[in-house]
């Protein structure tokens, strides 16, 4: 099974940063942001049936694909945002881990605005 | 599913680092430095191609 396939590709590269830990560092960070991204991609892969399925049901109950593409857009970027936070918080710079969070929180809001506008133009038809 | 790309880089790493503790033994301590800066910059250029190639395919994933 692939859950079987991306378990003992991150034990075996847990083992060889570990081995390289002690004498270079930084090859065993780069060992373990290879690995990241191998599993990464490899997952990554497998989504594209699920969005599919999503836009499907989406264009069906006729809700405007522009929310749509902004939900996929919002998630693409948490989805990287993650992986760099998480390679600078292993390689024991938390303020730069910190930074790159803030800086996808940023990018989501500015994502996030036209659904924003497009609440607000709901409420004020209630209201009036 | 390129797995070998991690053994790839352990082995390069592994050379690296006996490379340089032999070189730090025989004196040549300032070889060693450059062993170990030469090394990673070679596993860094072949991490700089996967790292390209996952946010091509984030992004052709997410219409970004």
């Amino acid at each position: 099974m692939d859950i079987m396939k991306i378990v003992g590709i991150g034990i075996i590269a847990t083992m060889l940063a570990v081995i390289l830990r002690e004498e270079k560092p930084e090859i065993a960070l780069q060992v373990s942001i290879v690995t990241g991204l191998i599993i990464f991609i490899f997952v990554i892969s497998k989504l594209n049936s699920v969005i599919e399925v999503l836009k499907y049901f989406a264009s069906k109950t006729n809700i405007d694909l522009m929310y749509f593409t902004i939900i996929l857009k919002v998630i693409a970027i948490a989805y990287i945002t993650e992986f760099g936070a998480q390679v600078c918080k292993d390689a024991g710079e938390g303020s730069i881990a910190s930074k790159i969070e803030f800086g996808g929180k940023v990018l989501i809001m500015i994502m996030a605005i036209p659904i924003l506008a497009a609440l607000m133009d709901v409420i004020t038809k209630l209201m009036v | 599913m390129d797995v070998d790309l991690i053994f790839k880089i352990a082995a390069i790493g592994i050379v690296t680092a006996v490379l340089s503790r032999i070189l730090y033994q025989s004196g040549k301590d300032e070889f060693a430095v450059i062993t170990g800066i030469a090394g990673t910059a070679i596993v860094l250029m072949m991490l700089v191609g996967m790292i390209a190639k996952l946010f091509d395919t984030v992004k052709t994933m997410f219409q970004l």
